[in-house]
């Protein structure tokens, strides 16, 4: 039997490089300015599946992301790397969702996948720094958990031993499966893309981008059915839609400050000899140092 | 109203963590201006005594769950325990430490009681909130506040609704401080019966804890590196000083990621939170989420070319220069006015 693999992915706005050009003239972040990338970690994830893979003779490497049209990028971009396919959970319905809302709407999706065998998710996503939904999810398919794994040392048809990163040391732990497993960034790096598989699915497009394409797809996608992507939306996943989205997510934003960094009274400086002189004489008079 | 209820975590000496001491400190506060008491929870094994190290914080009532099958910690029993016992107390607030260990059962905890979660909060407080779509005045809720997208935004966060109302801080966010010394709390013994077979299919093989070798927690002065050091060998720029300082060498997110330092040096947001006497910020933008874990710092230099570096606006000083040119003249002249 297939050893089935479910890795869950987020696009997410690259907040790491939030450069001068991202900072608007007020001090407020410039969204438009941020490029759209695969969260970190979710690829640290998409390369342990990949090495189970690489060692299990029948196994299938699954993405599946939330978001919106335009996240079907990363499902490209994993099946470069060497996914099997992937389905993009996308609907205005689902906006706003927090943390458990999206568990939820993840879990729907997952039993739709079902039977599986490891759910494999990077540990959190650099636009929200949270790391609940891969144990939310978890909770939601009454599956175990396994949080911040940096190594995969057994996998068989019923068992997986994983080393994890804790902050104060290492830990291995086995569990039965399925089980749903977080990805640590001290995982190794994602492979590269694959030239082959560039080739063979730089073609393949979600229905919403079909429509969007000026070229015709008909002829090709007959012949290779494989390069649709399927979008599931509420009706697909048989959503509460009170579950979802806003009204399903406990938590609410009450109040967005943008951070408008504020000057206080600061002396400036060089590294003159006269200035790093005075600088370290009123230290060491303070009793700051020494 | 409920109580305040705080996840109370366990070294392997049997102390109860920093971090686990830290909230019970701020839950006390929390408690008064609820009017509310304070309860902890500890989930563990050869817990004999252990409710003495919790009392001086000012805590009303002990929860213990003592097993040789609590320790170490697993997610599915100490999860299992802990929503039975939310089901039947229905905390106000639950706070646990945004650790290893707090951040992998909370999440699963907050799903189970479907209520909101807030992680990584630089600040608790209480507050009103009146929602304009339902017309509903909501009085006392907890105000979670969190940098979020990247440290480019604070957020304040609420759950108007749910119940527990529930936040992980990290280590060093809040201050650790006892109540007083005899206060005097009781101590409930948690029932076990809920535990099955299936809270026990994940299984410890092998345990490796280390003392942070690091310690830039309690540092007075420290020499922290980002992005803009450039490098893993000009990193030892920063050792240089620290050493002849007797400070701790630190780390932005940034550099840490870029693999420049371990990853036990990074201070921040998603690091440790430090309030030295002096923080010399070294190649260090100044993004929120950094300044979330130094701000407090008692004086700050900063060392960049850039003078427009956000991190500039919260320095003493500003120096605007290479850090290869500044760190060996502040040896040599602390060197030479020292003596």
């Amino acid at each position: 039997m297939s050893f089935k693999i479910i890795v869950l992915a987020k696009q997410v706005p690259d907040t790491r490089n939030v450069g001068k050009d991202a900072m608007k003239a007020d001090g407020t972040v410039n969204r438009a300015a941020l490029p759209a990338i695969f969260n970190p970690e979710d690829l640290n994830a998409l390369e342990l599946a990949l090495r189970i893979k690489d060692k299990l003779v029948d196994c299938e490497v699954i993405i599946l992301t939330m978001g919106p049209f335009r996240a079907a990028e990363i499902i490209r971009e994993a099946m470069y790397r060497g996914a099997d396919r992937g389905y993009l959970i996308t609907d205005r319905k689902f906006a706003g969702s927090d943390t458990l809302a999206t568990s939820y709407t993840l879990s729907l999706a997952v039993k739709k996948l079902e039977p599986y065998n490891l759910i494999l998710s990077g540990r959190q996503a650099i636009d929200g720094d949270t790391a609940q939904v891969g144990p939310q999810t978890a909770e939601k398919l009454n599956i175990p958990q396994i949080t911040y794994a940096e190594e995969i040392i057994d996998v068989n048809s019923t068992h997986i031993t994983v080393k994890r990163r804790l902050e104060r040391g290492v830990e291995v732990v086995k569990s039965k499966l399925p089980v749903a497993v977080t990805v640590h960034s001290s995982a190794p790096a994602c492979r590269q893309r694959v030239t082959k598989l560039l080739m063979k699915y730089k073609h393949s497009r979600t229905i919403t981008e079909l429509q969007n394409e000026t070229k015709d797809y008909t002829e090709l996608y007959s012949l290779r059915p494989y390069l649709q992507l399927e979008e599931w939306t509420v009706d697909d996943l048989h959503a509460d839609v009170e579950k979802l989205g806003l009204s399903g997510s406990p938590t609410k934003v009450k109040k967005i400050e943008n951070v408008v960094f504020q000057s206080k009274d600061s002396k400036v400086l060089t590294s003159s000899d006269a200035d790093i002189d005075g600088l370290m004489k009123e230290l060491l008079g303070s009793h700051v140092i020494g | 109203m409920n109580n305040i209820f705080v996840y109370c975590e366990i070294t392997d000496d049997r102390t109860i963590a920093d971090v686990s001491l830290e909230l019970l400190s701020k839950g006390r506060k929390l408690a008064e201006e609820l009017q509310v008491k304070l309860e902890a929870i500890v989930i563990g094994h050869d817990l004999k005594g252990i409710e003495k190290q919790i009392f001086p914080y000012g805590v009303d009532r002990v929860h213990i769950a003592d097993d040789a099958r609590l320790f170490p910690y697993t997610t599915l029993p100490h999860a299992t325990l802990i929503i039975d016992l939310f089901a039947k107390e229905k905390p106000e607030v639950a706070l646990f430490g945004a650790t290893s260990v707090g951040r992998d059962i909370a999440p699963r905890i907050a799903s189970a009681m479907r209520c909101g979660l807030t992680a990584d909060c630089t600040s608790l407080e209480i507050g009103d909130h009146f929602e304009n779509k339902t017309q509903t005045a909501y009085k006392n809720l907890l105000y979670q506040i969190r940098p979020a997208f990247g440290g480019n935004i604070i957020a304040t966060i609420i759950n108007p609704e749910t119940r527990p109302q529930m936040a992980t801080v990290r280590e060093g966010v809040m201050k650790k401080e006892v109540y007083d010394d005899n206060y005097k709390g009781t101590v409930h013994k948690v029932d076990l019966s809920v535990l099955t077979e299936d809270d026990f299919v994940v299984e410890i093989i092998e345990r490796h804890m280390e003392q942070s070798k690091v310690n830039i927690k309690n540092a007075q002065v420290i020499i922290a590196g980002g992005y803009g050091v450039g490098s893993r060998e000009n990193f030892k720029l920063l050792y240089d000083l620290a050493e002849v300082l007797g400070a701790q060498v630190g780390a932005s997110r940034a550099a840490v990621d870029a693999g420049f330092v371990e990853h036990e040096r990074q201070i921040g947001q998603t690091g440790v939170t430090v309030r030295p006497k002096l923080y010399i910020a070294c190649g260090i933008s100044g993004a929120v989420q950094h300044r979330a874990g130094m701000d407090q710092s008692a004086q700050i230099i900063s060392i960049n070319t850039d003078i427009n570096a956000p991190i500039n606006h919260i320095a003493d000083y500003s120096i605007i220069d290479n850090i290869a040119d500044v760190l060996p003249k502040m040896i040599k002249y602390y060197k030479a006015n020292s003596k």
